[in-house]
């Protein structure tokens, strides 16, 4: 299978560890990976604001880009969130982009869902000996349905205990721009799901969203909490001895 | 009522610095979507019901002028009456007139959203007319001069030591050393003031959950029977309602009762569910002489046909807002008007504007909680969205976060430019951030760091390890 990689804005900038990890899984379930250079941006920031002129240039942009290929897989639930749910909608109105918009959504998806949905991964072969958290990044879980593949993935790693928190499905606050333009609700929300994490016990916690694991470490580090932050392709991909828990020094 | 959306961001900080609500609203965040989860897995059929409740609420408002006159049409024909009110200054004068109609005195009042949005009790008051309200809740924000801060639960954001503290002050015909600890104490005792008000009520007015069209009749549920005595004790019955509350057939209104309790409260069905069809007859036992319909509009019919229209399917169960992590942290309060929550965040820019109320449709991360456990599936992370579209169009957003926007998407539509100013900063961040990992104040990302530390970037974008990974690959 020829697959394109959407890297997101965030992996691009933040940490690219998270798309090679993505690059290797792809590899290992058999696909060629292509990471189209003229991507930039899934258009959510301008979507979410309103901006719909921009959102609709920059997703034009993503249908140019992504063209031809038998995939496009994306490690942010939200992201191929975007493309698959929201792309559609965007061009409702404009039947000579619509068709296009609706092949990309078709065949475009979230990562892990990908792996075990597409290419039916049912384990992986590496291990980390961690008690873990894991955090159901709301757009992947709610408009995608990215519930239980990651929990059978994490299973197959050895050594690894995944312990629930009863809020997983609970925002953690990060909203995109929300968390900026409402910082004090933002944080009454991410301090919720901290004392839920640290509540467990768990020595890391992992999702399949960069924004979520930006806030929830960010908050967890605020506070001088000792708990990894990781996306959960850095621990499927065996790649956590390439780069420190999410704002911990190398 | 006045509305104070407008200062929702000081509001919400309020709310969260208010210690009694935080812990009111600690219990309602797991008791009501824990409740409704189990009644939902105790009906096979929920998600069919979704479907079918969804179906109903659409084809009547396509249809809604039909099935307006077929109701008034029906209410006629039982005896009863309905007023027209395009805005909330004539829904006051209707029920202010069938009141000085009776030379009214006193009004008892079931549960209505509508009577709060219109601000009725004010206008009754200043008019010389007392009004009681009767439902717990209600009472309990009346004695206290506040609004509702929910759809079902007005008073959900006191706790019970703050309500006993506003009984010792208002009941002061009581003995002082009375307990009010417990909950059940502080029921009869509203019970105990109530009741004579309810015998010596000359008007009832109550609310309404649906309206029939086939019968012209009108449907309540409560929890405490509060809306019956209302009802059938005085005279004259008025029920304050607006038109989206309109369903085909007594038929329908089941099928929509049956989502209605469970996505509330969790429970199967409310304890009472009374119907009511016309004045009393001569054969019945009891009931009140008149019974009117005040009709609200109040900008709804101008929803029709338009991207909100949909606002009109709900049927204020309050799922969303049991359900929210942003009303979970701010309260109802904060909003700023009548309506909370989602459906608050959608409905009150409808109502009042949206530029009053442009932080509502804003104030939300698109968590999608909302959407997943309204029982008749209203879009509200989409209708915000619209919100904001709206706003954004009519340059209504801070000029600075505008031109932050517009100048992201401008270089995020020119790949290379994007790609190289990308790889610098996060070389620059990752330089910077590089010996703590992380960034504790950050210059313009104040939003960020005032509450959380900002991680630092690796130090190279992915799309220039990536390039230099083909290039050593032999590759393109």
């Amino acid at each position: 299978m020829r697959v394109a990689l959407f890297v997101t804005c965030l992996v691009d900038f933040f940490r690219p560890t998270i798309g090679f990890a993505a690059v290797k899984l792809l590899e290992e379930a058999g696909c060629t990976v292509e990471v189209p250079w003229t991507q930039t941006c899934c258009g959510q920031p301008a979507y979410n604001s309103g901006d719909r002129a921009d959102t609709k240039a920059i997703a034009k942009q993503v249908l140019d880009a992504f063209e031809g290929y038998d995939h496009v897989v994306v490690p942010s639930g939200s992201c191929a969130g975007m493309i698959r749910r929201h792309y559609p909608e965007l061009f409702a109105d404009d039947p000579t982009v619509l068709p296009r918009a609706e092949r990309l959504a078709a065949r475009s998806w979230e990562l892990v869902s990908f792996l075990v949905d597409i290419c039916g991964m049912h384990a992986v072969t590496t291990r980390w000996d961690h008690l873990v958290t894991y955090h159901d990044a709301c757009s992947g879980l709610r408009e995608l349905g990215v519930k239980d593949q990651p929990r059978r993935l994490l299973a197959s790693v050895g050594g690894l205990t995944l312990k629930e928190i009863p809020g997983a499905e609970i925002c953690c606050g990060f909203g995109g721009t929300f968390c900026v333009k409402y910082p004090g609700i933002s944080d009454k929300m991410v301090s919720d799901k901290e004392a839920e994490i640290v509540e467990t016990g768990a020595e890391a916690v992992l999702a399949g969203d960069l924004g979520c694991l930006l806030n929830i470490a960010g908050k967890l580090h605020r506070h001088g909490r000792r708990i990894e932050v990781r996306h959960i392709a850095e621990v499927l991909a065996g790649m956590t001895e390439e780069v420190p828990p999410i704002g911990v020094p190398r | 009522m006045l509305a104070t959306s407008r200062t929702f961001e000081a509001n919400a900080r309020a709310g969260l610095a208010n210690e009694n609500l935080q812990r009111a609203l600690a219990l309602m965040r797991t008791g009501f979507p824990q409740r409704r989860r189990l009644a939902v897995e105790r009906l096979p059929e929920f998600e069919v019901l979704r479907e079918i409740a969804k179906s109903i609420k659409d084809h009547t408002i396509q249809h809604l002028d039909f099935y307006l006159e077929l109701f008034e049409e029906n209410v006629l024909a039982s005896g009863g009456q309905v007023h027209w009110a395009r805005s909330p200054e004539e829904a006051c004068a209707a029920v202010l007139a069938i009141c000085r109609s009776v030379d009214a005195r006193i009004v008892t009042k079931g549960k209505s959203m509508i009577a709060e949005e219109v601000g009725l009790n004010e206008h009754l008051e200043k008019n010389g007319i007392t009004t009681i309200e009767t439902d717990l809740g209600e009472y309990i924000i009346q004695l206290r001069h506040e609004p509702p801060s929910h759809l079902i639960a007005p008073a959900i954001h006191l706790m019970k030591e703050q309500v006993a503290e506003t009984f010792r002050a208002e009941h002061r015909a009581l003995d002082l050393g009375r307990s009010l600890a417990e909950a059940r104490q502080l029921c009869d005792e509203a019970r105990a003031v109530l009741r004579p008000r309810f015998l010596a009520a000359d008007v009832g007015i109550t609310g309404a959950n649906f309206l029939v069209a086939e019968t012209g009749s009108s449907i309540i549920v409560t929890n405490e029977g509060n809306g019956d005595l209302t009802q059938t004790l005085p005279r004259v019955h008025v029920v304050m309602t607006s038109l989206e509350k309109l369903v085909p057939t007594l038929e329908d209104a089941a099928t929509l009762l049956r989502l209605l309790a469970r996505s509330a409260t969790g429970q199967e069905f409310s304890s009472y569910t009374t119907v009511s069809t016309g004045p009393r007859r001569p054969s019945d036992l009891d009931g009140p002489a008149q019974y009117h319909v005040v009709l609200l509009d109040n900008g709804r019919s101008a929803l029709l046909g338009g991207e909100f229209q949909e606002m009109l399917r709900c049927i204020r169960c309050s799922a969303c807002m049991n359900h929210c992590p942003v009303y979970a942290a701010v309260g109802g309060h904060a909003y700023g008007w009548v309506y909370s929550g989602p459906m608050g965040a959608v409905l009150t820019p409808s109502l009042i504007g949206i530029a009053e109320a442009g932080h509502l449709p804003n104030a939300s991360t698109f968590c999608g909680q909302c959407e997943s456990v309204c029982p008749v599936k209203i879009p509200l992370p989409k209708m915000m969205r619209h919100w904001r579209e709206r706003e954004f169009t009519e340059k209504l957003n801070p000029p600075v976060y505008r031109a932050g926007l517009l100048l992201w998407a401008w270089v995020a539509r020119r790949p290379a430019l994007y790609h190289a100013l990308v790889d610098l900063t996060s070389r620059v961040l990752g330089w910077g951030g590089g010996s703590r990992g992380r960034f504790r104040t950050l210059p313009l990302a104040n939003g960020w760091t005032a509450v959380r530390d900002l991680p630092a970037p690796e130090g190279r974008s992915f799309h220039s390890l990536w390039a230099e990974r083909q290039r050593g690959a032999g590759k393109k």
